[in-house]
């Protein structure tokens, strides 16, 4: 009982930590994406690791036929190498194997804007933006 | 006298000798980076001018991938590829290349220039292209590796 409290506050503590830390250029995208979201959705409860990581893995119609999933080009493990159809290698995804990814928001809104095209046929939405870095801010 | 044309021969016959297989290193930082973030940044010698227009007014559909840029970027990337292109460089190796296609072929894939074709046939046997180190024809790279900066003599 005392440990899952300890563990709860413990969370809770790192999680201060992490919100308070607002001035990284990484939160200050995530902030932006958040504040889209509540304007499309004033009740928005915000952005979910789970809900990141069904997108990430999750293999989608709509999009075009060589690249159903994200998982396609970046493969399963998202702390591993992927590689693009063409061969190349792309760096890791997550953040604690790759501490540069969505710290750039041109780079961000470049990336998001072609491949959720390649893969949903469509745009993101800031919620799917924020769900997707904020699973890989845990991986 | 002779000493001269044979110096003139010397010099002016050596570069074109050693340029086989050889192409320009590309030198716009934009190219090297956009086009070389999901494969080679291929030298733009390999297809004329009329490819790459054409390549790059389709990003939105690059090769079965949205490969979108910002305007100023593309316009940029486009600006480089066609005034390097093989129809226009001086390069021996591009004139070869786009020496091969016919007037009224307009390439999008380098691996289905003729000239490409011919130089990897009978050289690479067909199950080396799915080995999975190699994966795709576009990784240049998996082989000759020092195609990043032009040089494809290695063969």
């Amino acid at each position: 009982m005392t440990k899952t409290f300890l563990a709860a506050f413990a969370v809770c503590v790192l999680l201060s930590a992490g919100l308070a830390a607002a001035d990284t250029p990484r939160d200050a995208i995530l902030t932006e994406f958040l504040s889209q979201a509540k304007s499309a959705d004033p009740g928005f409860a915000g952005f979910s690791a789970t809900r990141g990581e069904t997108l990430f893995r999750g293999n989608h119609a709509g999009g075009k036929p060589d690249t159903p999933s994200c998982t396609t080009c970046h493969g399963a493990a998202p702390q591993d190498k992927g590689r693009t159809r063409a061969g190349k290698e792309i760096d890791p995804i997550a953040v604690s194997a790759a501490p540069k990814r969505f710290t750039d928001p041109a780079e961000v809104e470049k990336w998001f804007g072609r491949n959720c095209n390649s893969v949903l046929g469509r745009e993101c939405s800031a919620v799917e933006k924020g769900d997707f870095i904020t699973f890989m801010m845990g991986q | 006298m002779r000493k001269w044309i044979i110096l003139a021969v010397l010099l002016g016959g050596a570069p074109a000798a050693l340029a086989d297989e050889r192409l320009p290193p590309i030198t716009n930082e934009a190219v090297k980076k956009e086009c070389g973030a999901c494969h080679m940044a291929f030298q733009p010698q390999f297809l004329p001018q009329r490819s790459w227009r054409k390549m790059m007014d389709g990003l939105s559909d690059h090769f079965g991938e949205d490969a979108s840029l910002p305007e100023a970027t593309r316009l940029e990337i486009a600006a480089y590829l066609e005034a390097n292109a093989g129809d226009v460089s001086g390069s021996r190796e591009g004139r070869k290349f786009v020496k091969s296609i016919a007037a009224d072929q307009s390439p999008m894939r380098i691996t289905e220039v003729p000239r490409w074709v011919g130089e990897h046939r009978g050289e690479v046997r067909e199950s080396a292209w799915s080995d999975p180190r190699v994966r795709s024809k576009a990784n240049c790279v998996a082989c000759h590796r020092g195609a990043d900066s032009g040089w494809y003599d290695d063969d």
